[in-house]
């Protein structure tokens, strides 16, 4: 899916190209979000979370908490817990990262799961201009959808009637396929899916996805 | 709603933080140094453990409950389109069209 050219280095504008279809799929994503959000938190908050938060699924699992009824401090467990596994793919590409801590920071503030899967070169490299580029393509279309799906909330109805609930785990398949090469990533993929089903039902949001990892450790200690 | 305003901003700036917080961790801590191979082994295997994890629950969790539902003729669409080549709009739109379908039958 992703035609970038490993022997050149790549350009930001190599990124962005390369995250012009995820962005795409983030207006429809942004979309729905602003469908959802508006009735629960108003017009303003939810493009404000939008241009602030910029985490889909931890935007969708604390306002579903919000709209629950579970308060504040409910609804910020449940979004940390959903972007935990930045920390994971943060450890993953400071490696990749040059610079002073303040500039390291700033960049690993474009950490989101597309791009991060895109500039994933294996190895444990990961390539900076096209994690960066990729983000710049997908983060105004998020905006653009959020606004959208704001302003026009009413004439689009219930977001679900329109399927949109599936477009989230369709966009992760499609990362997931781009990623699961080799046996061994077919097996943790595998065993994380196992792990993060079998919690679902014990543990609050955005736990399963965490405990996945464990998938990734039991793969590396695996001798084939 | 009304009640719900003000939980919404807190919620809106506190996870606007922790988030800026989680994603500076790694590389503030771990900037431009190579990590242990031991370590780099695992990291590798990260992408497929979390991303399948986020289609499972995407598709068959909601809140702490699991369920079948249209989602999942959503994501067996998209599975197909995938498997087709095609572009990544493309997967998600076929993907929502199932799901918006397979809902208009239920």
């Amino acid at each position: 899916m992703s035609a970038v050219p490993a022997e050149r280095p790549a350009t930001i504008r190599d990124g962005f190209r390369a995250g012009l279809p995820f962005g795409a799929a983030a207006v429809l994503l942004g979309l729905s979000f602003g469908v959802v959000a508006r009735p629960v938190m108003g017009p303003e908050a939810a493009i404000v979370m939008s241009a602030f938060v910029f985490a889909g699924a931890a935007q969708f699992g604390s306002t579903a908490v919000l709209a629950a009824g579970g308060g504040a401090a409910a609804a910020i467990i449940a979004g940390v817990l959903l972007n935990a596994r930045f920390l994971a793919m943060g450890v993953a590409y400071a490696p990749s990262l040059r610079g002073g801590p303040l500039r390291r920071a700033a960049e690993g503030q474009a950490v989101v799961d597309a791009s991060w899967a895109l500039a994933n070169r294996g190895g444990g490299r990961f390539d900076r201009n096209l994690l960066l580029g990729a983000t710049l393509a997908q983060y105004p279309a998020w905006q653009l959808g959020t606004v959208v799906g704001v302003l026009f909330g009413d004439a689009i109805g219930d977001p679900r009637d329109l399927g949109l609930d599936a477009i989230f785990p369709a966009f992760f398949l499609a990362l997931l396929v781009d990623e699961a090469h080799t046996p061994r990533a077919r097996a943790v993929a595998l065993g994380g899916a196992a792990i993060a089903l079998a919690l679902v039902p014990v543990a609050p949001p955005g736990l399963p996805i965490i405990a996945a990892c464990v998938a990734a450790a039991a793969g590396a200690w695996w001798r084939t | 709603m009304v009640a719900h305003v003000s939980a919404a901003w807190i919620t809106i700036g506190a996870l606007a933080l922790a988030t800026a917080a989680i994603k500076a961790a790694g590389p503030v801590a771990l900037g431009g140094r190579p990590l242990p191979p031991r370590v780099t082994a695992v990291v590798v295997l990260l992408a497929p453990a979390i991303l399948a994890a986020l289609v499972v629950t995407e598709t068959f969790a909601s809140g702490r409950s699991l369920a079948i539902d249209e989602r999942a003729a959503g994501l067996v669409a998209a599975a197909g389109a995938i498997w087709l080549r095609a572009s990544l709009p493309v997967v998600v739109i076929v993907a929502a069209v199932a799901a918006a379908a397979a809902r208009a039958i239920a």
